[in-house]
């Protein structure tokens, strides 16, 4: 099993998911360049954070008319687990793998601080090996990171349990203060209704070693390990 | 020919640049504003007529957002910016 991190000009987290997957997990995993056409020899796929294609007009926007996510887009309607970290999240919304859109956050700042996560539902090839209620530690690292959806899709998601991840405090409870950023429901993180597609504004590749201060992104990159290891 | 391209945030989308800009020109001392939004302004230039199916979905899918913007397209643009 071979897992493709996405590289885009201004990607800037695409080192820390390949030392997350090969250094921290063990796994096999190469860069495939934005202008590559193709996926092949892989089965699964990172979109990392940053700022790719400058991050202008929109978030994401220029990044999902590359070569290489027409690959990843097909790859990901026949099934492929694709990941989505920040940047990364924002390409999917733009592509339209993703439903709603991210946008500045509430008060403007870029954030970048350690936050509280509660999975909501194991039942994606990146949570399998955690369960629904469980808290993670990461850091958040955005300026346009408040998750927004019209309400009719936001009910449809929660309805689908395709909520993967709210921001929550200590107690674990979804509350205003736990909040960073202005996301609507406090969601953190979704994924499409194949569930194989997920996307999420945290950061699992800033949390897979104690010195990084979480190991909690193991986690996630394990679950899609562990989710070719049981096929 | 040049077309202009308007922007905006849907008004079902939180604007916090809108709001920090709203605060700012009442601070400046500027009575009675209500609100303010911020979208974006763009100028296209064309070497002759563009076709208008085209325009509107570059429009649709990379110059707007729809999930969270509205847009508004200015053909044969006279004025001058």
């Amino acid at each position: 099993m071979k897992i493709a991190v996405i590289q885009f000009p201004g990607s800037n987290c695409d080192q820390d998911c390949l030392a997350a997957l090969r250094a921290g997990l063990g796994a096999s995993a190469g860069y495939v360049w934005h202008k590559e056409e193709s996926l092949a020899g892989y089965d699964a796929v990172v979109l990392p954070g940053g700022f790719s294609y400058g991050d202008y007009l929109r978030c994401g926007a220029i990044a999902r008319f590359s070569p290489i996510m027409k690959a990843v887009i097909a790859a990901a309607r026949e099934g492929m687990p694709v990941l989505g970290i920040c940047n990364g999240f924002q390409i999917l919304c733009e592509a339209g793998l993703l439903p709603g859109a991210l946008v500045r956050n509430r008060d403007l700042a870029f954030i970048c601080q350690p936050v509280r996560l509660r999975v909501e539902t194991s039942d994606t090839p990146f949570t399998r090996l955690t369960r629904p209620g469980r808290i993670l530690r990461m850091p958040v690292a955005h300026g346009e990171g408040a998750f927004f959806a019209d309400e009719p899709v936001l009910e449809r998601l929660r309805a689908e349990d395709r909520i993967v991840f709210r921001y929550v405090d200590a107690a674990g409870r979804p509350v205003a203060e736990a909040n960073p950023n202005g996301s609507v429901d406090n969601v953190a993180g979704v994924c499409n209704p194949e569930r194989n597609v997920v996307g999420m504004m945290p950061h699992p590749d800033r949390a897979w070693d104690e010195l990084l201060g979480s190991t909690d992104g193991r986690l996630l990159f394990g679950s899609l390990i562990e989710t070719f290891a049981v096929r | 020919m040049k077309v202009h391209v308007i922007v905006m945030p849907k008004r079902s989308v939180l604007d916090p640049q809108g709001v920090a800009v709203r605060n700012a020109v009442r601070e400046a001392g500027v009575s009675g504003l209500q609100g303010v939004r911020v979208g974006k302004f763009l100028e296209l230039e064309f070497e002759t007529e563009p076709d208008a199916a085209g325009l509107d979905e570059v429009c649709r899918d990379l110059l707007s957002n729809p999930v969270i913007e509205d847009y508004v397209i200015e053909r044969s643009a006279g004025r001058q910016i």
